[in-house]
């Protein structure tokens, strides 16, 4: 019979711990299931929340910027322009407070039950994930309502945007819940973090907008502004900007891999601080 | 064949900085401008909760862990489960480890009894297989069937601890770990569990490492024990021996409790003597000798009547005598000594501890220390000596009366 081996010791080299990862893979499930399960059971709107709030987002942006300020947002109607950059965005700060928040909520298992810790923020990432298919489905309907022409070969740009987002936001997201086991007062910072970041996204404008060169590369640090760039390049077919998506998915690297590895560094004493 | 589990010269240093609830930054930053302006800088205390711990369990054996709370004895379990890694030294686990340091980890008031047993089992490690294989066993063993499909929120607290009992039951790893899960529940259900833990470990001979204070429990369950003092080994031998070793060993100078948990209370149990007729301290009494158990109740400031009881235990039997006495309420901030005298004749020659309680007219704990003291009857010198039979553990003259 196969026996497992588990070697104990004091924590040394870094390392990913990938394998363990794929052995605790039903666990992830699990956790996702839980999440998903309790929202939808809480909130008497259920399913419906997440789909209402992006909507009224839309609508009074559309209605301050669209009509009373007028911004140009080339051959889409801006409707679907800031549907698109807001379901994106809302995925990425459900992804970062959710994953943020993650290791508090679950102390009380992480003190009794070993499992690779990375999996809580992992599943609250996946949470995100699941209330973004339902705004991605109202997007859809939108594009349909205004004629948007939709093509095949949008996929991969829509699947290139997400796929940004939940790496960028699984890396803030882990590094985040780390620091907030380690210092509790960190996480009162996060909502003014994501206010920061969400003005720097080129959601309710398009960064072409704006006139300073200097300024744009400077918002493109944010990975969202690589995301939406992507994502709309795929519904208008319009060129994609290289220096913006570059310098977003540099940042991009940047956040998962300081992420992950200052999650992986710390999360050893996480019973013990937790 | 290598042991299940190998411990070698392990260790676990905690800084008391992380005893805090928690490190705020606004503390930590402060502290930065602290070290700044000194230059020798803020100390960190630290402790040993585990020092040159060296263990080897062979598989199949039943561990059982005793000490003195703060000894180590859930640091040690918590390393080998691997929630907290050591500070030195090593250990190889052979084997799949479930662990239950908690029954119940991750239980979730929304969710029904049926998808707790899913969430509960996979989090202490059970497949999602294995679980709908055995869901129907669970299901009964936990006695809540009718509610299984209601969510937990509209349980009772039994209801839901049968039901984490019964999946924690149903684990089947090689080697168990558990520690203190069967001090809650009711009786008759702990004992199912105890059962059926017992029953599956002789039968696949898995291996068990056992945390309590129930030192009846270990008895039951366990083959051989291991003794922590203060984060060491003191001793690793057979259940008997190492039981009564630990009860000799909770003696004088160990009866003070620590003042934190005693602090917050309104009535508490301050210290605990042993003493003769002649009020002077002892802790191995003759057969014919009054047994004084002397203790101070310290009152903060509750104002009613409240009940003493005291509990009788020995080692291997678990607890023998109770007796509750009511007290009138004593003047808040102020002290009362009492002694309660066990009577001479009485006990026979064993090891025994005792445990105080302070009660409320309504049977909530005050105030509990378990083991706070113990004592022996020595068996020289009193009418034992030299019987080679079982003397039981207490001996009474009966009352006879001629029925011609």
């Amino acid at each position: 019979m196969e026996k497992f081996i588990t070697h104990i010791q004091p924590p040394g080299r870094f390392s990913l711990g990938l394998k363990e990862l794929w052995q605790y893979r039903e666990l992830f499930y699990f956790f996702t299931w839980r999440d998903i399960k309790v929202k939808y059971k809480q909130t008497y709107l259920g399913i419906l929340w997440a789909i209402i709030q992006p909507l009224g987002m839309m609508f009074l942006f559309t209605l301050l910027f669209s009509r009373a300020l007028k911004i140009d947002t080339g051959s889409v109607v801006y409707p679907v322009f800031v549907l698109s950059g807001l379901i994106l965005w809302n995925l990425f700060s459900a992804a970062i407070s959710h994953a943020g928040d993650s290791m508090i909520q679950n102390a009380h298992i992480i003190k009794k039950i070993y499992f690779p810790r990375l999996i809580i923020p992992g599943s609250a990432v996946l949470l995100a994930l699941f209330d973004f298919l339902m705004g991605f489905f109202i997007f859809l309907v939108f594009c349909f309502i205004y004629r948007q022409p939709q093509h095949w070969y949008s996929l991969p740009y829509f699947i290139a945007g997400i796929l940004i987002v939940l790496v960028a936001g699984f890396g803030a997201g882990s590094f985040l819940a780390a620091l907030n086991v380690k210092y509790r007062d960190f996480r009162y910072t996060i909502p003014f973090l994501l206010q920061v970041l969400f003005f720097s996204s080129q959601v309710i404008y398009p960064l072409y907008s704006i006139t300073h060169t200097w300024l744009i590369y400077l918002l493109s640090l944010n990975p969202v502004n690589a995301a939406i760039e992507l994502f709309r390049a795929g519904l208008t077919g319009a060129p994609v900007d290289y220096t913006i998506t570059g310098i977003g998915l540099f940042s991009t690297l940047v956040l998962i891999v300081t992420g992950i590895y200052y999650f992986r560094k710390t999360e050893a004493y996480f019973a013990d601080i937790a | 064949m290598k042991p299940a589990i190998e411990i070698k010269n392990l260790g676990k240093e905690y800084k008391l900085t992380e005893a805090l609830p928690y490190l705020a930054l606004r503390d930590q930053l402060a502290l930065s401008v602290k070290r700044l302006f000194s230059p020798v800088g803020v100390k960190k205390e630290k402790f040993w909760a585990l020092k040159d711990i060296n263990l080897s369990i062979e598989p199949g054996e039943r561990v059982g862990i005793i000490g003195r709370n703060g000894a180590g004895k859930s640091t040690l379990l918590k390393i080998i489960s691997r929630i907290t890694p050591p500070t030195t030294g090593e250990a190889f686990i052979r084997g799949r480890v479930g662990s239950l340091l908690e029954v119940g980890t991750g239980f979730h008031p929304e969710l029904t009894g049926r998808e707790n047993i899913y969430l509960n089992g996979s989090i202490l490690g059970l497949k999602k297989a294995e679980i709908n294989r055995q869901l129907d066993t669970i299901i009964d063993f936990s006695g809540v069937e009718k509610f299984i499909d209601t969510p937990l929120k509209h349980y009772s607290s039994g209801m839901q601890l049968r039901l984490a009992f019964s999946v924690a039951a149903h684990l089947e790893p090689e080697i168990l770990l558990i520690d203190e899960v069967l001090a809650v529940g009711d009786m008759e259900f702990q004992k199912k569990c105890l059962g059926k833990m017992e029953e599956v470990s002789r039968k696949d001979g898995r291996t068990i490492l056992f945390v309590s204070h129930n030192l009846k429990a270990i008895n039951d369950i366990c083959q051989k024990a291991v003794m922590l003092d203060k984060g060491k080994i003191l001793m690793y031998d057979t259940v008997e021996k190492t039981t009564n070793k630990y009860i000799c060993t909770i003696q004088s100078g160990q009866n003070i409790r620590p003042l934190n948990s005693d602090q917050i209370k309104r009535i508490h149990i301050s210290s605990i003597n042993l003493v003769n007729s002649r009020r002077l301290t002892q802790y191995i009494f003759k057969e014919d000798e009054n047994i004084g158990i002397e203790f101070t109740i310290r009152n903060k400031d509750w104002k009613r009547p409240f009940t003493i009881g005291i509990g009788l235990n020995t080692g291997l039997k678990g607890r023998i005598l109770i007796s509750n006495r009511l007290s009138e309420a004593i003047s808040e901030n102020s002290s009362k000594t009492v002694i309660a005298w066990l009577p001479a004749h009485y006990l026979t020659p064993n090891s025994f501890s005792i445990d105080i309680s302070l009660l409320d007219s309504s049977n909530e704990i005050l105030d509990l220390t378990t083991d706070a003291i113990s004592f022996e009857i020595a068996i020289a010198n009193t009418k034992f000596e030299g019987i080679g039979y079982d003397y039981g553990i207490i001996s009474k003259d009966l009352i006879w009366e001629n029925a011609d």
